[in-house]
């Protein structure tokens, strides 16, 4: 049993590997994340396995969603770390003349990541390779409610990296208290809001810094003013098409016009039988529903009085092989559980509206979601949407591809999280940005010093003022 | 208390309604704003000065260059750069996407709380407030007890300059500050103490809130004699102005403790005994260019530290205090031992250990047994001990041959790391901390590609992991069917 002791010691061999210098070279970052690479290169078939093991997933999901996101994360980092590691140059002002000043990035230490279920490969090294490239020690945690990963997460990552300073701890929560107790120079999280909140209250104790990476209600906003096929194709592979609904981006709830919603919920109907067939409980092409207690979960959300009778299609559940059918409701009330909560699964509300702009105030009248997407031609739409909608990214046209652009930074906002990564977001993530200023011991101003006169006061705010003409005018005394 | 509870609560719901009515995101809302500010800190020079002296004993100059200039140049910053800020910056996305457009956006985060402390009870309220308006939020500032004139000022005279649906001001202490933090607020930035920062950040985590913590630290200053001798003049004003010279060393970022071979300890303490006397004269305390210790707890607090046999065994100048009128004269130390309370916690006051050691190269491991602190100062001109610094020590910023002065630079993040806070502000950083910086990304509905939706086959899933890693050719390839 990993408990308090443990932790205490493996954050303590951690630390004196850090103080040794073990990771702060530009070689041992590079050798780490080479590494990383050769796992996904050499093991993808036994990491498509364990997805399948863990999530039903299908392969392509496995594949593209998970090992190609971090083999092209991996390139990227070690494309441009050497880039990402030269101190960024400042520019320093008439007031703090002569200087010049810098900002460095540093390491922050000894770092702490704790991955989630649904994307248990992609959710646990992308942040890793975030630590390492800042030059960080770190302890992932992956999570338990996807053991296979799991466990083969802690075996390749033991035979590939170097254990001085890059450990896995496995385990649920015992494990992850344990852990929460020590102090870590970060935190990084990916989950839910409630335990979200447990670890920043567990960070507060060592002001600790942390990322959350949460969830929420991802809204679909569907303008008649739209190509309906490609966008329904597009809300279904980003729903079902993504861990079977199971995803932080997931469309949650669509939101359209009374007018609009039989077209779209036609449109639906037809693709989702073109991509599943016409018996999508037998599809090899969606995940399965986690284990039985999201399945009860999701089961409760669609057993609801008032809801159950707003299913227009689907809703079929299959509890011992954990199947939910790709289920669509037209409009649940809106206090019902199922649009309380972030809903996870494949279950899909359509909401009607008399007109689309009331979207808008239903969207911001809950929490801030981790993504708000809309589908439209029209221009002013999406302006106002993108100023006025907030949320951690807005996606216009598409669904959750934000995640592969690495030069966008995917974070959450509110409820859906704090911080952000992906690219160079990663490795600002995980580093102290340290400001560097070197002034030169010629040119003292008297100015600064007690004791102080009228003369000084004057000089000091034509220096603010950061006026030159002032400044010469008092130090010719003719001011 | 149920009485402030509803004020507080009354205060959020009209600040809530003012963001919700979308007045604050207008630039020239905010540049009006900030304007307003500039006006206020330029019509009451004469108030403001005489409520830090009030306060804290804080002569008009120091108060100038500390509070007033500071918030008069953030200001100017503030309304000079705003439109820049406030643009989008364009990312670049892969070919893959196009004709897909990226772009990040600065949002306000709504309703935030900011957390004054006490010591430059007027930039530490104004400056923040800048920023948190600036990124075009709805704040409500609490300022300090501790300083009564000031933020009674801060109180009666914001609300005449700046819009009181938008901007408001409660004055009080830890119980006013509790219920503050009991609510929900879209962010809040703290200056004061590492033990409140953790406070502060516990409450935040009830709601997922953002923090930014300026706390503070042993801000260590490294003098190594051999590299600058010949300046040596400079160096000991420099070091006796980061100590004394602002706010009687009741600064975050104060020069703490020095750090000197053993062998120029002796002539170091023989030239800052003439420097203090040509800043305050032969008698400090009335000199009028010394501040006061903020209150009688904190002068005994001071005393405390003082009080320890060894250290006051090792007193060299100085030593005498007067709780009545809040003085603590300017001391130095030699060699306090190094598991002395004073040497353990931040000082916060006007006493100085010399710490000697035998090669100026030790300083840096007696750093790094000490939290990171806001500044490391070196005076140095080696650059291989530069180097080591930068690289072996961590702080929220190091500053070379000169002390206190990176907090001018807008340019830099100023902020600390670990036990001496998170975030940063200042200039453009200002903005930012008061901002959610958020994705957009604008896809074309024209172009599709089979490849993207189930049914899953073989050729769908090369035509991805290609697509994946950019090659292009040879995508082309496998659509021409020339590639299996």
């Amino acid at each position: 049993m990993f408990g308090a002791a443990d932790a205490s010691v493996l954050v303590m061999d951690l630390r004196r590997s850090f103080d040794d210098g073990v990771t702060r070279g530009y070689e041992w970052r590079v050798t780490q994340l080479k590494q990383l690479l050769i796992i996904c290169d050499n093991h993808e078939p036994e990491i498509v396995a364990a997805l399948r093991d863990d999530l039903g997933k299908p392969e392509l999901e496995s594949s593209v969603y998970e090992v190609s996101l971090l083999r092209n994360s991996i390139k990227l980092a070690l494309k441009q770390l050497k880039n990402w590691m030269v101190p960024e140059k400042a520019k320093t002002s008439l007031t703090t003349f002569p200087a010049s000043a810098e900002i460095v990035s540093e390491p922050l230490g000894v770092v702490l990541v704790i991955s989630a279920w649904n994307y248990p490969f992609l959710l646990s090294i992308d942040p890793v390779i975030g630590a390492i490239s800042a030059g960080n020690a770190v302890v992932l945690k992956p999570s338990e409610l996807a053991p296979a990963s799991s466990a083969l997460l802690a075996k390749l990552m033991e035979q590939y990296l170097d254990s001085s300073a890059v450990r896995v701890v496995e385990g649920a929560v015992t494990e992850t208290t344990a852990l929460l107790e020590q102090k870590w120079d970060k935190i990084f999280y990916t989950g839910s809001s409630k335990i979200g909140r447990v670890i920043m209250a567990a960070a507060a104790k060592h002001l600790t810094p942390v990322v959350l990476e949460l969830g929420g209600k991802s809204p679909v906003v569907v303008d008649s003013d739209t190509d309906l096929k490609v966008t329904v194709r597009r809300i279904i592979a980003g729903k079902w098409g993504c861990n079977n609904g199971q995803a932080c981006v997931s469309p949650d709830y669509i939101l359209t016009t009374k007018e609009y919603a039989p077209k779209v919920i036609d449109a639906m109907k037809k693709e989702l039988e073109t991509f599943y067939g016409k018996n999508p409980m037998e599809s090899k092409d969606m995940s399965r529903i986690v284990n039985s207690t999201h399945f009860d979960r999701l089961s409760k959300l669609l057993d609801e009085k008032e809801v159950s009778d707003k299913i227009v299609y689907g809703g079929e559940k299959d509890r011992e092989n954990l199947k939910i059918a790709p289920t669509i409701l037209l409009d649940v009330p809106l206090d019902s559980l199922i649009m309380s909560e972030e809903i996870f699964g494949p279950l899909l509300p359509i909401l009607t509206l008399n007109n689309l702009e009331e979207s808008f105030d239903v969207i911001r009248s809950r929490p801030k979601p981790l993504a708000a997407y809309l589908f439209t031609h029209n221009k002013k739409l999406k302006e106002r949407f993108a100023a006025t909608v907030s949320a951690g990214g807005i996606v216009v046209n598409d669904i959750a591809v934000h995640l592969a652009l690495h030069t966008l930074p995917f974070g959450g906002v509110g409820e859906s999280g704090m911080g952000a990564y992906h690219g160079k977001f990663s490795y600002d993530a995980f580093s102290h940005k340290k400001a560097v200023l070197y002034r030169s011991l010629f040119g003292d101003s008297a100015v600064r010093y007690p004791p102080y006169s009228r003369g000084k006061l004057r000089l000091l705010k034509a220096l603010v003022d950061s006026n030159i003409f002032d400044i010469f005018k008092v130090l010719l005394g003719l001011s | 208390m149920e009485g402030m509870k509803e004020t507080v609560e009354e205060s959020l719901r009209e600040m809530r309604e003012t963001f919700a009515s979308g007045r604050t995101r207008s630039l020239k809302w905010r540049k009006a704003q900030i304007g307003a500010i500039y006006e206020m800190v330029k019509d009451n020079e004469d108030k403001i000065c005489s409520a830090l002296f009030q306060d804290l004993g804080k002569h008009s100059t120091e108060a100038f260059r500390d509070e007033l200039g500071v918030v008069l140049r953030s200001a100017t910053v503030a309304i000079n750069s705003l439109d820049k800020w406030a643009v989008p910056k364009h990312s670049n996305l892969p070919l893959l996407f196009y004709p897909a457009k990226g772009k990040v956006i600065s949002e306000p985060y709504g309703t935030v709380l900011v957390l004054s402390s006490w010591n430059f009870p007027i930039s530490l309220s104004l400056d923040p407030l800048i920023g948190a308006i600036a990124a075009g939020n709805t704040v409500l500032l609490k300022s300090s007890e501790l300083s009564p004139n000031a933020s009674a000022f801060l109180a009666k005279t914001i609300p005449a300059y700046l819009d009181t649906k938008a901007i408001k001001v409660i004055e009080g202490g830890p119980d006013v500050a509790t219920i503050l933090l009991q609510h929900q607020w879209d962010k809040i930035f703290f200056t004061g103490s590492p033990k409140i920062g953790r406070i502060v950040m516990a409450a935040a985590a009830q709601h997922l809130t953002p923090v930014t913590l300026e706390l503070g630290g042993k801000c260590p200053t490294i003098v190594d004699h051999h590299t600058i001798s010949k300046n040596i003049k400079s160096v000991v004003k420099r070091i006796a102005g980061g100590k004394w010279g602002s706010c009687s060393g009741q600064a975050c970022i104060s020069v703490d403790y020095v750090l000197i071979e053993k062998s120029y300890a002796s002539s170091l303490i023989d030239m800052l005994k003439p420097t203090i006397k040509s800043f305050f004269g032969e008698n400090p305390k009335e000199s009028g260019c010394l501040s006061k210790i903020a209150t009688k707890q904190h002068v005994q607090r001071l005393s405390r530290l003082l009080n320890d046999p060894r250290v006051q065994a090792s007193i060299v100048h100085g030593g005498s205090i007067d709780e009545e009128k809040l003085y603590v004269e300017p001391t130095i130390l030699l060699d306090p031992p190094l598991d002395s309370e004073i040497m353990n916690e931040e000082i916060f006051g006007p006493i100085l250990p010399i710490i000697t050691v035998r090669d100026i190269q030790e300083s840096i491991g007696i750093i790094k047994t000490k939290p990171k602190p806001l500044a490391i100062y070196a005076f140095t001109n080696d650059e291989n001990l530069k180097t080591r610094i930068l690289s072996e020590t961590s702080s929220g910023s190091v500053t070379f041959n000169d002390v206190m002065i990176q907090y001018m630079c807008d340019a830099l993040p100023f902020g600390g790391v670990g036990e001496s806070g998170i975030g940063r502000y200042h200039g453009k950083y200002s903005f930012d901390c008061f901002s959610h910086e958020k994705a957009i990304m604008e896809g074309s509905l024209g172009m599709d590609l089979e490849a993207r939706y189930p049914p899953w086959n073989n050729f769908k899933l090369t035509f991805i992991r290609l697509a994946f890693r950019e090659a292009y050719f040879k995508l082309i390839l496998l659509m021409l069917g020339l590639k299996r």
